[in-house]
């Protein structure tokens, strides 16, 4: 059932096929039918094409998700999460905005003009019951897309381990946070980055280089303390815990480098764990990997050959862990 | 005395229902112990004042009628200027310092607590009923 | 030595004031013993368990710890500045940010509001003589400055202080990560100032329980005390759990035991569940105060009655009953948390919130607003906690939380609320009662700088920050890269942060000039509701001489205004007559 393919943003690549199996308008449309937001808002693909009709600064004007200053998502996830983020800002600045309007109202509307003693009424209770139901109301229906959205963000699929030529996710990497840095263990490729954060303006850590287009599922682990996963153009963070086993997918949806940083604060150097993510084009992503394997940045089984891993004592992660480990418990 | 009763039987209550939610959709043991022990927090003090508050005459504060020459008389015996809080408080924050600093300290915090201990005793029985 | 204290109004037959006795000058106190003037100066200080004594070292500690933490504020401030500046160490910056949180939240805007406003004014606004529990309270006041003494001194240990957040993740808080005297300074801290705190919640919750003046009825005692009341029960739910994650965390960093650490079969998450169980009521610990003082302002400077009393007492149960079931919105990312539930509880605080925003429209709709300093901060008060309170339901949406956890943007949100209550709030309601402590007057007009350099300081550190936390700024940086292009939000960040800074030097020669040069207040200032505003300023010893016939939530008003009194609809049905003809009975005469 796709709707439009008015690419919004002007760019719509369509390189990738749903994990699940069916075909899906290119990730760059305003409204793919796996967005939760798109029931209420049936009438936005002819907005949007009213809106691509005009101008460009018209289109870049009239968007019905504003961006509010966040990212409009550098993967799909990311994209589900930014509508909700939008929807959410757009309902907070009229809601807030009234109530705020309303106060200002009132303080200049009944300011002290005389010394009249003002009616002393205490209580109307018609009013006070509808203003308990209508936030009711908009928390309501705030609640449920916020369900639908998380369920998108969280859903993980099961990974085939090999660099497949079937469609199917294909990348599974364990990303490892250490005091202070990442480990990007590819465990079916064989492949091992990791690097320390130094300090230096130029510095932005070890990168991770993923298939443009491509599910991959990222296992997070710590090695010692609580640190944070964070790619800001990806809208997501999740917490690397000791003792747990955070699994979650990520699909860039196209090719470039997104910054990324630990955001929980993991002691003396937390400021410096930065890494970043480069999505490439799949072929560019094979070469990539047996390059990688070729220059020796193999899993740290492979012990010496590592020559940038970190020189931790007390490595928890076996090279022939198991792709895809449990979700950890009450993980939603 | 029957309003603070419900609201502390009441407190107790919504977090027995809440606590037995939370149990039954996460099955995670920290949070519902927790749940399940802030509604004995209130349902104890609360379900005692309430059976009380059926065996007690009403309280002058509770009637909406009640005046304030009805009240007249002792509202109760309040203690007067005492030293004591002040060195047991001193007493604590010394006995909280031995753990970090070692045990040369715990002598000054046990003197400093069984004196404030002996003090109080001694000084509500010198001025009666506190 | 102990006082007898009887109830003020001693009417006997032979009175000469109307039903309910009210003749200024016939009342008697602590006739039994007759001395209770104590001793004076820095002894009366050190023996005093009189509640309004200990508000007020309450109140002064607490300000002093806010400066503090205000300054360390403007150190990181000044840090963030510049991308890649090195005005403070790693290890300083850590520091500073743990121990500002720690000093602002555990030391500051509680014990502020119920050790100190709370703790003088509770007891007159429900008509009683001191708290239920004079020596109770003198202690929680010690083991409150000891406890900021302890927490204080770890920066004078080899190490310095507590370098982990004010959140003390485990296992960074454990004797590996974080060893050094300061971390344990830290955790003896917060058991100290943890039993103060329930010590004053227990007073709190048996004084307006058990100690209010006839007619004083659960449903006429001002909104403040209830806000407390709550306050006090919640207290008494949170700071336990405090401190028993405390003596976990202590006995694995000291005796062997592994409950947060992997290695021994412990399990780091557990330290989360606790802490958020107690720091999510704290939230509103330190919130639920701060909505009363702005509930008890806004009807006075709207010759009103409160829109909505009952309707507020129901909000503010509902918000606290909430806010215990709603702890792992803390810990949303996780993974392990139960999303929808926490989700939804979250979103469910949104709703009796809104109910007091209206109650408070409502309560100037009509009136005659009179912008003096109290109300002024009141106003910004709505302001600030609406931003706040907008971006905070967003945050209960677990996607949104993804992408901005642990970022600036949480970071805006939370002093957007937390300024909004405890400094726009709290100095409102300080503003308000000032002359009710000290009886004399602060200047409208220095009063109203301070306001106006708060208010524009304020949205200019937190607006930028929003929008820095959007653009993927981490909290608890000490630097950035230049290329992020976070730099000029941060630099306009940091000029607002230096304009608050500015704006309470006007509070300190406020304080200074009222110091100097008393203006006397009178004891009713503003026209005031409650009872508080019935005896002198400052009251006596024991408070009252004389009260009023109580049959509002509002006596002294009634009693000044006969003619513009509340109506009253009864909460309870009284035993003792029918309740129509209950309103006012005898304050006609």
């Amino acid at each position: 059932m796709p709707t439009s393919v008015i690419a919004v943003k002007g760019i719509t690549t369509d390189f990738r096929r749903d994990p699940r199996g069916h075909d899906r308008p290119g990730p760059g449309t305003p409204s793919a039918p796996g967005s939760p937001i798109r029931t209420p808002r049936r009438r936005l693909p002819r907005w949007a094409a009213l809106a691509a009709i005009g101008t460009p600064l018209l289109l870049s004007g009239c968007n019905l998700y504003p961006t509010y200053g966040a990212s409009r998502g550098a993967t799909k996830q990311g994209q589900d999460t930014f509508k909700l983020y939008s929807g959410m800002m757009t309902t907070g600045i009229i809601v807030g905005g009234l109530v705020g309007l309303l106060i200002l109202w009132t303080l200049v509307r009944y300011r002290r003009r005389s010394d009249e003693m003002p009616r002393q009424f205490h209580e109307n209770i018609p009013i006070e019951v509808l203003y308990t139901a209508i936030p009711i109301l908009i928390v309501a229906v705030l609640f449920v897309y916020t369900v639908l959205t998380e369920n998108n963000v969280d859903a993980t699929v099961p990974v085939n381990a090999t660099l497949g030529s079937t469609g199917k996710p294909v990348v599974d990497i364990r990303v490892t946070a250490f005091q202070w840095g990442w480990r990007f263990d590819y465990t079916g490729l064989n492949v091992g980055i990791a690097g320390e954060t130094t300090a230096g303006p130029n510095n932005h850590g070890p990168q991770m280089v993923v298939p443009a287009g491509q599910t991959v599922q990222i296992t997070l682990v710590s090695d010692d303390v609580v640190h944070g996963f964070y790619v800001r153009d990806f809208n997501f963070s999740r917490y690397a815990l000791p003792g747990v086993t955070n699994l979650f997918d990520l699909t860039v949806l196209h090719p470039g480098t997104y910054n990324g940083q630990c955001t929980q604060i993991c002691g003396l150097y937390h400021s410096e764990m930065l890494f970043s993510v480069k999505a490439v084009t799949p072929p560019a992503f094979s070469v990539w990997a047996s390059n990688e394997v070729r220059k020796g940045n193999t899993l740290q089984r492979s012990g010496s050959s590592a020559s940038n891993n970190p020189p931790i004592a007390t490595h928890p992660t076996p090279a022939n862990a198991s792709p895809s480990p449990a979700p950890a418990k009450g993980s939603a | 005395m029957r309003i603070s009763a419900v609201f502390l039987a009441g407190t107790g209550i919504f977090f027995a229902v809440i606590g037995v939610v939370y149990w039954f959709t996460s099955y995670e043991d920290a949070g519902f112990l927790l749940l399940m022990g802030s509604a004995l927090l209130g349902l104890l003090p609360g379900s005692y004042y309430l059976w009380w508050s059926y065996k007690m005459k009403p309280r002058l504060d509770d009637d909406p009628e009640g005046s304030i020459a009805e009240g007249a008389g002792a509202v109760d015996s309040f203690p007067g200027s005492s030293i004591w809080p002040f060195i047991l408080g001193m007493g604590a924050m010394f006995a909280a310092l031995t753990f970090v600093f070692g045990l040369w300290m715990a002598p000054l915090a046990a003197a400093l607590i069984v004196s404030a201990a002996v003090g109080v005793t001694v000084e509500s029985r010198r001025g009666g009923a506190v | 030595m102990t006082t007898t204290t009887e109830h003020p109004d001693l009417v006997g037959p032979e009175a000469p004031a109307g039903p309910d006795g009210h003749a200024p000058g016939t009342g008697r106190q602590d006739s039994a013993h007759g001395h209770h003037e104590g001793p004076s100066g820095i002894v009366n200080w050190l023996t005093s368990t009189d509640h309004k004594v200990i508000g007020k070292s309450y109140m002064i500690t607490s300000l002093v710890l806010f400066f503090i933490a205000g300054i360390m504020a403007l150190v990181m401030r000044a840090q963030l500045a510049n991308p890649t500046s090195s005005l403070l160490s790693f290890q300083t910056y850590n520091e500073l940010f743990t121990m500002h949180g720690s000093l602002m939240l555990y030391l500051f805007a509680g014990p502020f509001a119920f050790g100190g406003l709370a703790n003088y004014i509770v007891p007159l606004q429900v008509g009683a003589p001191d708290m239920a529990f004079p020596r109770l309270n003198a202690l929680s006041y010690w083991l409150y400055l000891g406890g900021s003494i302890t927490m204080m001194s770890g920066f004078l240990v080899a190490g310095g202080a507590a370098s982990y957040g004010w959140v003390a993740y485990a296992p960074l808080s454990n004797a590996i990560n974080s060893p050094g005297a300061g971390a344990d300074l830290w955790l003896m801290a917060l058991g100290l100032t943890g039993f103060s705190a329930i010590f004053t919640g227990v007073n709190l919750a048996a004084t307006i329980f058990y100690l209010r003046a006839p007619g004083m009825t659960m449903f006429r005692i001002p909104i403040f005390s209830w806000n407390m009341l709550v306050t006090g029960i919640l207290i008494l739910i949170a700071f336990p759990v405090l401190f028993g994650a405390v003596v976990m965390l202590f006995s694995d960093r000291h005796f062997g035991t592994h409950i947060f650490t992997v290695q021994g079969g412990g399990v780091p998450v557990l330290w989360q569940h606790l802490f958020w169980f107690f720091g999510h009521p704290e939230v509103y610990i330190l919130a639920l105060p701060y909505f009363g003082m702005v509930t008890d302002i806004i009807p006075v400077f709207s010759r009103k009655p409160l829109f909505g009393y009952k309707g507020m007492v129901f909000a503010t149960m509902s918000i606290a009953a909430l806010s215990t079931g709603v702890w792992a919105h803390h810990m949303f990312t996780t993974g392990v948390v139960l999303l929808p539930f926490f989700s939804l509880l979250s979103y469910l605080i949104a709703v009796p919130t809104g109910i007091k925003f209206f109650n408070w429209i409502g309560t100037m709709w009509g009136g005659q607003l009179s912008f003096q300093t109290p109300m002024l901060f009141s106003i910004g008060f709505l302001f600030a906690f609406l931003m706040g309170g907008v971006t905070g339901i967003l945050l209960a949406s677990p996607p949104v939380d993804f992408m901005t956890h642990d970022t600036y943007f949480v970071v805006a949100h939370f002093h957007q609320v937390l300024i909004g209550t405890s400094v726009f709030a709290g100095f409102a309601g300080f503003y308000f009662w000032y002359p009710k402590m000290f009886g004399r007057m602060l200047s409208d007009r220095l009063g109203k700088l301070h306001f106006w350099g708060l208010f524009i300081g304020f949205w200019l550190t937190f607006m930028p920050q929003y929008l820095v936390g959007l653009y993927g700024m981490p909290r608890r940086v000490a630097d950035y890269r230049p290329d992020n292009g976070w730099t000029g939000l941060n630099v306009i960040s940091t000029v607002g942060s230096f304009v608050i800074g500015a704006s309470f030097l006007f509070f300190l020669v406020n304080l200074y000039t009222s110091w100097r040069k008393p203006v006397p207040a009178g004891d009713n200032p503003w026209d005031g509701h409650g009872l508080e505003w019935f005896t002198s300023s400052p009251p006596p010893h024991h408070n009252y001489t004389h009260l009023p016939p109580i049959r509002s939530e509002r006596p002294t008003w009634d009693y000044n205004h006969p003619e513009h009194r509340t109506l009253v609809t009864h909460a309870a049905k009284s035993p003792a007559g029918p309740p129509d003809d209950a309103d006012m009975v005898g304050a006609d005469s």
